[in-house]
């Protein structure tokens, strides 16, 4: 099981759909889950909103958007065999109400609809295993928040099932072995020390493995410095679209040369391996952007 | 079109939203800055953990009480400072206690509040309560008035709108009204709601466990003597946010997401009937000439000019990809002023350095606060 996170926007879906095709084009049974009812991978693919059902979206490759409310209808229904007691609780305002009232319960319940999703033998009817369960996690802050739930409810529950339950969801997400997490990054100042924060509070606080960082969207090194030299006469004098090619391909030699800086800095700072992705220059990615960054991920 | 100068002119609250990654505190701490080099006092408040604003202002630590930022530090960025601008990131839990103490009858059922756990969870770590806190501290700011203008940059969230809902969703938590009645099962007031509610409750206790339900009545009851306090209180929170002095900003990126998020955000505003300022679009690739032709002659001449047939290829190639991205960017700005109906979206180019200091602050400035005429001529200068 992988956790996807890192600060916002810095394209956590995108890799999360990248690794779910990698895995799949390796012949892996993958699905990539969004959680709090998001559809960012669905949106990748151009493909109706899934909801929470289970969708193939690739070959091998499969999607769930995580509604907690339906996580915990679906708790609820295998927790409760009788029927009779299950419609009555749907029925109930007081049981929704307390429902939402728990604190992280929603997130409780969304571990556990991924804890399921990973299982040999999957509790829901007529589910199929997975080789592989790829989790599209919030972002930082909330992130090691979410990864944290399990065990702050089992403090709380102190009895019940719950209790038991959500200590089994914290050694799911602490098992080094089978779960791992992936910290996405920018070649940026500021996503740069937050990942660096992060991977630290996830090994201490959480206690995750963090297997990689992913320096996203670098740009290519398109131009030498001798280079850059011509193109800065021709950007400084001349006219018209020459110099303002000349200006582009300026920008691009800069803005490729500090993100190196980055590049080395985020090496220096995290202790998981860092892998590079490029950037796109796509205007909107879609299926053939993540397929092309799938390949690159090796 | 206006300026961020002109939006921000008579206005007692900058409110900047936006989802994640789109550059809210960057951009928060420009307006600020820009503000009070314009001569007003200025403080600017964010609840980012992650040290941004205090990365951006140059600040090694920020606290939960208001800092005034050194002017030395602008001038060195040849920012002239006339008023003065202060910083300071919110404390969730700290603030939510301080408001608790304030509100609490007597020390009793103050200690009582801060030593359950529900409570704990809930002031600090429970989705909504950084938001409330935010718009709380906001509020004892403008009621001590120690300022001109007030900037928020709302927390992180990955849906704008939650900034909005989440203090309302918390409020509702804290009144536990529906609640509160079936805490005590014995009561009459079970006997009214019914067996099914009894019965509700019940197996609800066996799912989660009696200490957490304990704990909930626990909290409630420690409660029951604020929540009128707390609920004057959200009623002035929200006609602040209301009031025509406050402004809200929204803040989003050139993509086709962080656009109809902004969209979307813009909708709600208007639908809370909460003031709406401008919209600030980050990071745009401005278009530079537009290829005539296919190009060939432009291949020609930066062949002729660079003397390299492979350079001059390339860079023919890295314009058209830069083209594209401006095209994306205008055409999802078009839609965006579309929806809003608004012809003032103030762009602020994607600056080839990354800005995280005060002289990326200064530069980002010079767009923010400069007439539609300037913003084109600077951009076309260095597109």
């Amino acid at each position: 099981m992988v956790f996807v996170t890192g600060k916002g926007g810095v394209g956590k879906t995108t890799v999360a759909v990248a690794l779910g095709l990698r895995a799949a084009a390796e012949g892996k049974r993958t699905i990539v889950c969004e959680v709090a009812a998001q559809e960012n991978a669905s949106r990748i693919f151009e493909h109706a909103e899934v909801g929470f059902h289970e969708v193939e979206m690739a070959e091998n490759l499969w999607s769930i958007s995580i509604d907690p409310d339906e996580s915990m209808r679906e708790y609820v229904l295998l927790q409760l065999k009788v029927r009779a007691m299950r419609d009555l609780l749907f029925r109930s305002r007081i049981f929704s109400y307390l429902a939402a009232a728990t604190p992280g319960l929603k997130e409780l319940v969304t571990i556990g609809k991924i804890w399921e999703l990973a299982q040999l033998d999957r509790k829901v009817k007529s589910g199929r295993k997975y080789d592989l369960v790829i989790v599209d996690a919030p972002a930082t802050g909330h992130g090691i928040g979410f990864l944290q739930t399990p065990r702050t409810f089992a403090a709380i529950a102190r009895v019940g099932p719950i209790h038991s339950q959500a200590k089994q969801l914290d050694r799911l997400i602490t098992d080094q072995e089978h779960t791992g997490v992936a910290i996405v990054a920018l070649p940026e100042e500021m996503p740069v020390n937050e990942s660096a924060a992060l991977e630290h509070d996830l090994r201490t606080d959480v206690g995750v493995a963090v297997d990689r960082v992913y320096m996203n969207g670098l740009y290519p090194e398109r131009f030498s410095s001798q280079e850059a030299e011509k193109l800065a006469k021709l950007a400084g004098g001349g006219d018209g679209a020459p110099r303002a090619a000349a200006r582009a391909a300026l920008s691009e030699y800069n803005r490729a040369r500090s993100q190196r800086a980055q590049l080395a800095r985020l090496r220096r700072r995290v202790e998981a391996p860092v892998k590079t992705l490029p950037f796109l220059f796509e205007p909107e990615l879609g299926p053939e952007a993540a397929a092309q960054l799938a390949k690159r991920l090796g | 079109m206006p300026t961020v100068g002109d939006i921000l002119e008579g206005k007692g609250i900058c409110i900047c939203a936006g989802s994640g990654g789109v550059g809210k505190t960057t951009t928060s701490a420009a307006i600020a800055t820009g503000m009070a080099a314009q001569g007003l006092k200025v403080c600017v408040l964010t609840i980012d953990p992650a040290k941004r604003l205090a990365d951006s202002l140059g600040l090694r630590e920020l606290g939960n009480e208001a800092e005034r930022v050194d002017p030395a530090l602008f001038e060195r960025h040849g920012i002239e400072m006339k008023g003065e601008l202060w910083a300071m990131m919110l404390d969730a839990k700290a603030t939510f206690d301080e408001l608790v103490a304030r509100q609490a009858p007597d020390e009793e059922a103050r200690d009582r509040v801060l030593g359950n756990r529900i409570y704990q969870q809930i002031s600090s770590a429970l989705a909504g309560s950084q938001e409330y806190m935010a718009m709380e501290k906001l509020f004892e700011l403008h009621t001590e008035g120690r300022f001109d203008l007030l900037v928020l940059d709302t927390p992180p969230t990955r849906n704008a709108l939650d900034f909005l809902d989440a203090p309302r969703r918390l409020m509702q938590f804290i009144e536990g009204r529906s609640l509160r009645v079936f805490m005590r099962p014995t009561g009459l007031a079970a006997k009214v709601a019914g067996r099914g509610a009894s019965v509700a409750l019940s197996v609800f206790k066996r799912i989660v466990g009696f200490d957490l339900l304990a704990d909930l009545a626990e909290f409630f009851n420690a409660f029951s003597g604020m929540v009128d306090g707390f609920q004057a209180r959200a009623k002035r929170v929200n006609s602040l946010l209301a009031d025509r002095r406050t402004c809200f900003l929204v803040i989003c990126g050139p993509q086709g997401e962080p656009v109809e998020e902004a969209v979307y955000f813009h909708r709600k505003l208007v639908e809370a009937k909460l003031p709406f300022g401008g919209v600030i679009v980050n990071k745009v690739h401005y278009p530079a000439e537009k290829l005539r032709g296919d190009g060939e002659d432009l291949k020609a001449s930066l062949a002729e000019k660079l003397g390299e047939d492979d350079l001059a290829e390339r860079v023919f190639g890295n314009f058209a990809d830069y083209q594209a991205l401006a095209e994306r960017d205008a055409k999802n700005i078009e839609h965006l002023a579309r929806e809003l109906r608004t012809k003032g979206v103030i762009r602020v180019p994607y600056l080839d350095e990354d800005v995280h200091d005060l002289a990326g602050l200064a530069e980002i400035n010079r767009y923010l606060f400069a007439s539609a005429e300037q913003r084109e001529a600077i951009a076309a200068g260095r597109a």
